[in-house]
């Protein structure tokens, strides 16, 4: 069986798995990794959202073969170390505006979140309206409204 | 003329509670009520509109009192206190708001409260349903007792160690004072105040301190969620070899599989161990189970799997016979003979009981023992039903609630449970179960379609009458929440019959208004397990109450009243008067609106609780028409404001949570969220299709306000937010475009926005993106 590896929260890792095996699976039932959760695997409830290489993707829709040794995969697990706090200012927005409920979409939520940050401030404005229509984002709990309101505290601490 | 405040009768003032110091090596403290509506009394129901005297939620109550005792709050070394839950925590927000109680009665913060979810304990029998939003109600005051029964004995420990008499100690901040500048730990007082004898002991509880309840509190579990630390029934380890495993589903609801006609190709794929055939029966949905390495090689063999299929139960029928079959069960209303009569019936299409976490169970089924894990919400008649399932005795069996991902009705069966028992039995091994979205929409428990047709009959200034007649494809009640009702209400008829689901209808339905001679029936069509129901938040409200409000404001704009006012004047509890009050003012009712945009307002009571919703809608072509790429768009609420009174509010920030996320699906109820019946099977197989609320249909105005308490005890609230935001929106939908909607959700008969994907195999490849 191939031997695969690549950076996952800082660490290198390697598994032996078939190519045709997608990364939230690689992650979650071969590294024991939980934080992504699996909503729908289709690409659309976008429940494992994670980071690779610093942009938001889901790992229901990449193969494992298709990463590089280098590539780096961050899950919400390894959200706070990139900024070497204890949390990601985007958490901490979480927290003060109590967004979660069940929690089972919140670790996508917030990753998918801080890409959506991240991107508007690469292009030099603020988060818009707008923009916050365009996550697609299930929650099924229904805490869109504090989710807004948190990205938008968030994305000032992010500044 | 009734006021619907609680009996007086009912609350139970302090004095009441028996507690218990149990025999443990730390301290242990129990209480239990020893006075209140026994089961038998509940028999005695007023038949017209019983719910103002008793009601779904007394009744929960009720019927965990003879086994209330069996609460208890733990006193560990470390200063904290547990305790075990015995309830479903699936994103309500109960485990925050019983830490709340049991900090303030030990003068503890929440943090230092540590609160769990407890294993099935069948001699808690009733007491340990989740649902009918009825936690806090039946537990609020036991929890209270016993926490302030290990606050006496705190004390009295404190008092001895400290040389002092017990009225000079107080607790504070994890610390007993003696008001003399000495001071101990509540956790070295843990050992000391144990009991090596249970024994009785007279409980005053502690109102003096208020510290944590009704003050905004936030989730006890938020830095677990936030961090990704949360375990969920998917992310537990108690069993390693626990593989991943998944079912190949059939093209029609409830259909058999009769065989794998390729086993050998499938078993040889890569990752695959075990396939086992797994018959559908009343408890588990079956299929061809498959256990693999990883769930994508799941996916892939149940892609690559030839099965045979036998016929499923609703073969052939599309969501217009069931109309028809609906509309042919309505029952007759009763024969008006003046004034002016409105009568329309509404039709509102099945809708998905999907939370965001797919059904999931992990199961270890043995020669001679199981355990399994899931999100329960009846621990204990799921328990027994494994015991039929697998031929065992209660000792054998061991059931954990695992934390859920949301529930929706779904986790008042235990579907996932059982079939992962069922498949951990036939492959010999232990599984971790979970379903694949597609097949959770197609073959999951959903709400069940119905009609509600409501007539009411005016003259001059009166509301005469005021009739619905509800008709529903039967709900299944099944579960141990059903099987409470038939052994505590002495007249019901066998589990599964019509009379069962009225005798909740009647539980739980009611019109607030005074209009003179009111009727609320409930017929039923079909088997209880024809379709796959269960009530998905909120059981009959949403849909009785979005045809009533439509049909208060027809007859507001036939008698020329306003709705806001109308509503005002026939309102027959000033609890509701004062939420409407408080919607109409702070959403400003009666603004001046833009074309195609409109205000609308519902209220609802249910569960001892009031809720009213004013909402504004836009139904201006630019918004309709705004391109979604695989999504829905159409109209979006751009304000809501909910005024809610659930009598005693103990968290207020949890409370205004759970009504917005009862927004978020009372707009999608009435708007985009359903499910299309066709040739026996529903179309929809993903989260783009369902139109349920997304981030663009989000209003960006929300506001929820929470009433001060009327109440000395809590009423429901995990679903209280639907019925009154489904009507408040469908009523502004009908005030912007000029036309009633009688269709739910209005968009439910456009023309499909999403291509279905196949039922032949019954779930879609995994996407292959770039990295
Ligand atoms: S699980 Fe990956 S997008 Fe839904
Ligand atoms: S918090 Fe439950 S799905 Fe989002």
């Amino acid at each position: 069986m191939p031997s695969y590896s690549f950076i996952l929260n800082g660490k290198k890792v390697s598994v032996d798995c078939d190519p045709n095996v997608h990364l939230l699976w690689v992650v979650r039932d071969l590294l024991g990794v939980h934080g992504p959760k699996y909503g729908c695997g289709l690409e659309v409830c976008k429940a494992c959202t994670s980071h690779i290489n610093g942009e938001a993707k889901q790992l229901c829709g990449i193969l494992v073969s298709d990463l590089k040794p280098t590539d780096q995969v961050v899950t919400i697990e390894g959200l706070a170390d990139t900024v070497k706090q204890p949390l990601h200012p985007m958490q901490q927005a979480w927290l003060d505006n109590d967004v979660a409920q069940c929690g089972y979409c919140q670790p996508g939520q917030i990753m998918a979140a801080v890409d959506l940050v991240n991107k508007a401030h690469a292009a030099g404005r603020d988060v818009s309206d707008a923009d916050l229509d365009s996550l697609r984002n299930v929650c099924r709990c229904g805490t869109y409204p504090r989710i807004r309101q948190a990205i938008k505290a968030g994305a000032a601490a992010m500044k | 003329m009734s006021d619907m405040t609680d009996k007086p009768g009912r609350d139970l003032s302090r004095r009441d509670f028996i507690a218990y110091l149990v025999a443990a090596p730390t301290l242990v403290a129990a209480a239990e009520l020893s006075s209140g509506a026994t089961p038998a009394q509940a028999a005695g129901l007023p038949t017209v509109q019983p719910v103002d005297a008793y009601d779904l939620s007394d009744l929960l109550t009720d019927a965990a009192l003879p086994t209330s005792n069996l609460i208890t709050v733990t006193v560990n070394s470390d200063g904290t206190a547990s305790f075990a839950l015995p309830r479903a925590e699936v994103g309500q927000g109960i485990t925050t708001a019983v830490a709340q109680i049991i900090a303030d009665q030990l003068s503890l913060t929440v943090d230092k409260v540590n609160v769990t979810l407890a294993d099935a304990r069948p001699e808690l029998i009733w007491n340990q349903i989740t649902g009918g939003s009825n936690t806090l109600h039946a537990i609020y005051k036991p929890v209270q007792g016993a926490a302030a029964a290990a606050r006496a004995q705190l004390t009295k420990t404190a008092a001895d160690q400290l040389g002092v008499s017990p009225s000079q100690v107080t607790l504070s901040n994890g610390q007993a004072n003696a008001g003399n500048g000495k001071s101990i730990d509540l956790g070295a007082l843990a050992k000391p105040a144990a009991v090596s004898q249970t024994t009785k002991v007279p409980v005053t509880a502690n109102a003096a301190a208020n510290a944590n309840v009704g003050q905004p509190t936030k989730r006890i579990d938020a830095l677990d969620i936030v961090t990704g630390k949360k375990q969920f029934a998917m992310d537990l380890t108690d069993v390693p070899d626990a593989l991943p495993t998944m079912v190949c589903r059939p093209p029609t609801i409830n259909a058999t599989a009769k065989a794998l006609k390729n086993q050998a190709q499938v078993q040889a794929m890569p990752g695959v161990s075990d396939i086992a055939l797994i018959p559908h029966t009343k408890f588990v949905a079956g299929g061809v189970a498959v256990r693999a390495q990883t769930f994508g090689q799941c996916i892939d063999a149940i892609r690559a799997m030839d099965v045979d299929w036998g016929p499923g139960s609703v073969d052939g029928k599309s969501a217009d016979d069931v109309k028809k079959d609906l509309i042919a069960a309505e029952l007759p209303g009763v024969p008006t003979v003046s004034g002016i009569t409105l009568d329309q019936r509404f039709t509102f299409h099945f809708r998905p009981g999907d939370p965001l976490e797919t059904n999931a169970a992990v199961a270890n089924v043995t020669a001679d023992s199981a355990e399994v894990w899931s999100s329960l919400k009846t621990p204990v008649w799921v328990q027994e039903q494994l015991c039929t399932i697998l031929g065992m005795s209660k000792e054998q069996v061991k059931v954990h609630v695992a934390q859920g991902g949301g529930s929706f009705g779904r986790h008042l069966f235990g579907d996932a449970a059982f079939e992962a028992a069922s498949i951990s039995k036939a492959m010999g091994k232990p599984v971790k179960l979970m379903w694949h979205r597609t097949d959770n929409f197609r073959q999951g428990r959903v709400h069940p379609m119905c009609t509600s047709r409501v007539r009411v009959n005016h003259l001059g200034n009166s509301v005469l009458s005021f009739e619905q007649r509800h008709t529903s494809v039967a709900t299944d009640f099944s579960h141990g929440f059903g099987e409470l009702l038939t052994a505590n209400l002495a007249t019901l008829p066998a589990a599964n019959s019509l009379g069962y689901s009225q005798a909740i209808f009647n539980l739980s339905v009611n019109s607030p208004y005074n209009f003179g001679v009111t009727t609320q029936l409930l017929n039923e069509i079909y088997a209880y397990d024809t379709f796959n129901t269960s009530s998905v938040r909120n059981i009959y409200g949403p849909e009785t109450r979005t045809a009533g409000e439509l049909m208060v404001d027809q007859t507001a704009k036939a008698m020329g009243q306003d709705p806001y006012q109308f509503r005002r004047t026939y309102a027959r509890d000033k609890r509701m008067v004062a939420v409407l009050d408080a919607v109409a003012k702070a959403g400003n009712w009666g603004r001046q609106m833009a074309p195609n945009t409109a205000q609308g307002i519902g209220v609802h009571h249910e569960y001892k609780s009031f809720g009213a919703c004013l909402v504004e809608i836009d139904c201006t072509p630019a918004t309709v028409n705004r391109k979604i790429q695989d999504g829905y768009s159409g109209p979006r609420v751009t304000k809501v404001v909910f005024a809610v009174d659930v009598g005693l509010p103990i968290n207020p920030l949890g409370l205004q949570a759970q009504m917005m996320g009862g927004c978020m699906d009372g707009i999608a109820q009435a708007l985009s969220y359903s499910l299309h019946l066709q040739d026996g099977y529903f179309l929809e197989g993903s989260w783009d299709n369902v139109g349920y609320t997304r981030e663009w249909n989000t209003p960006p105005d929300v506001q929820v306000i929470v009433m001060d308490p009327t109440s000395d005890s809590p009423g429901g609230a995990g679903e209280l937010g639907v019925p009154a935001s489904m009507a408040a929106t469908a009523c502004a939908y009908a005030r912007a475009t000029g036309t009633l909607p009688t269709e739910f959700p209005i968009n439910h008969n456009d023309p499909l926005w999403f291509d279905p994907v196949p039922t032949t195999p019954p779930i879609p490849a995994s996407p292959v993106t770039a990295s």
